[in-house]
């Protein structure tokens, strides 16, 4: 990894930390917007067989909730 | 392991079933097109055309102990059948082989006890999945722990899929007296592809609009890591089957962030970075905005951009030289970029979907995927959800 790329992965580390720790609390009756089943941290039902097709076609997989190996893709 | 899931009732409080209750139930299918010139099956030259329906059904049921804590219970089984253009080019008789079409069915069982008191929730799995030439194994657990305050969570997540690859060589690469594509999958020698992974993920509340998602993961790959069918033509014209390390060490990292914009529209965004010690470094951005046309109906459209590096094993067609150890014509592990664009449509009213109460929720998706290698494809998802 070239000397600019380290520094931009750390500064985006840094700033991940830093948005991290200024949350505030909100309570659970606050949660309205936050709990609308579109704002769910993570790949929705309906993208399943999509992150399975782009799993198999391209080098790169994980870190999306779902499996990370295993399974053939042979097709 | 689910002794725990009797359907006896106890002490009943008034609001908290200790019966093993339905929760919901999704259905997702989808058909799968696509078509390009690229196939690994034939050397990196060739149809990559392939359709694929897949059918999905999600059951979840719940119910709470004695100590107040939630057991769930997630059964799933999917069943795909595919017909593929290339995959029939491993007997080089269109239409002939056996491989021309395959089902794949894979069922999983997921059971998880969250205490809410305690903000925790401890959880394993199994599942399975077979086809033709290939059998694999999983288990999984994982444990959650949510803050003091409930606005963050941690989870620690352990799987292992464990592998079996029937080694069905392309035809002329076949030993003589092994069998000829149409027979009996013990027919054929195997070898085992194992895959073990971490995976680490942190989710917080920021404010009332916006949450983040930080997720790690951490693969390890061991076996048979090629495909047996995938030919390689060196530059001298000979063909070789496919030949790949027996390790692969992937580590991708991820950054979810979802904003909620005023009453109607919410941002959904996604990059990741991946890197792995076969060479591919890969980036992945996605954006998707669903818009709230009323409280029970929005429209979602989607982009997603995608950038890798090529595997250091790759070369096209009849470039690959005697001289080297490993060596792959598989366009999916080369240099490119794609394109994945779409919208989808959900509707979730009060009464149900059509009047029908039990019919919670219908999303309908449809997305297009062009890859610069030439590679192309169409995919339409509709998603059922039963309450």
């Amino acid at each position: 990894m070239s000397k600019v790329t380290t520094k931009n992965v750390s500064m985006a580390a840094v700033a991940i930390v830093f948005t991290f720790c200024s949350c505030t609390t909100v309570k659970e009756y606050q949660k309205n917007r936050l709990n609308d089943s579109e704002m769910v941290v993570s790949p929705r039902k309906i993208e399943k067989t999509e992150i399975s097709f782009q799993t198999y076609r391209e080098g790169a997989s994980g870190a999306n909730g779902g499996k990370g190996g295993g399974g053939c893709g042979c097709n | 392991m689910f002794a725990g899931f009797g359907q006896k009732a106890s002490s009943d409080t008034t609001y908290k079933s200790r019966k093993l209750t339905f929760e919901e139930a999704n259905l997702v299918s989808s058909y799968y097109k696509q078509d390009g010139n690229n196939s690994a099956v034939t050397g990196g030259i060739g149809t990559e055309k392939l359709t694929d329906i897949a059918n999905v059904i999600d059951v979840k049921l719940h119910r709470w102990d004695k100590k107040d804590r939630k057991q769930s219970l997630d059964v799933e089984i999917g069943i795909d059948h595919y017909t593929s253009a290339s995959s029939d080019r491993i007997d080089l008789k269109n239409n002939s082989s056996a491989s021309h079409a395959d089902t794949r069915l894979y069922p999983s069982v997921n059971w998880s006890r969250e205490n809410e008191q305690k903000g925790s929730t401890i959880g394993i799995g199994v599942s399975l999945s077979s086809e033709f030439d290939y059998r694999s194994i999983g288990v999984n657990a994982s444990y959650s722990q949510k803050t003091k305050n409930r606005n963050g969570e941690f989870t620690a997540k352990a799987q292992a899929y464990l592998d079996q690859v029937s080694l069905i060589l392309p035809t002329e690469l076949r030993p003589p007296g092994q069998g000829n594509g149409n027979d009996d999958e013990n027919n054929y020698p195997k070898t085992s592809r194992n895959s073990f992974s971490g995976s680490f993920s942190y989710t917080q509340i920021i404010n009332q609009r916006l949450q983040l998602g930080l997720l790690l993961d951490v693969i390890y790959q061991q076996g048979y890591l090629s495909l047996p069918f995938h030919r390689v033509y060196f530059a001298n014209g000979s063909v070789h089957q496919e030949n790949l390390p027996d390790t692969r060490m992937k580590i991708p990292v991820a950054l979810r962030a979802n904003y909620f914009i005023g009453d109607k529209i919410i941002l959904r965004s996604y990059y990741r970075y991946y890197h792995d010690d076969w060479g591919v470094n890969a980036h992945t951005f996605n954006l998707e905005v669903p818009v709230k046309i009323t409280p029970f109906l929005s429209i979602s459209p989607f982009y997603r951009y995608y950038n890798q590096t090529a595997a250091k094993y790759f070369a096209p067609y009849q470039t690959h030289t005697a001289a080297e150890q490993f060596y792959t014509s598989n366009y999916d592990v080369s240099k490119f970029s794609s394109n994945f664009y779409g919208a989808g449509f959900r509707v979730a009213p009060p009464k149900g979907v059509f009047g029908m109460q039990h019919l919670n929720m219908l999303e309908l998706r449809y997305g297009r995927y062009t890859r610069t290698t030439g590679l192309n494809s169409n995919i339409i998802s509709l998603n059922l959800k039963f309450k």
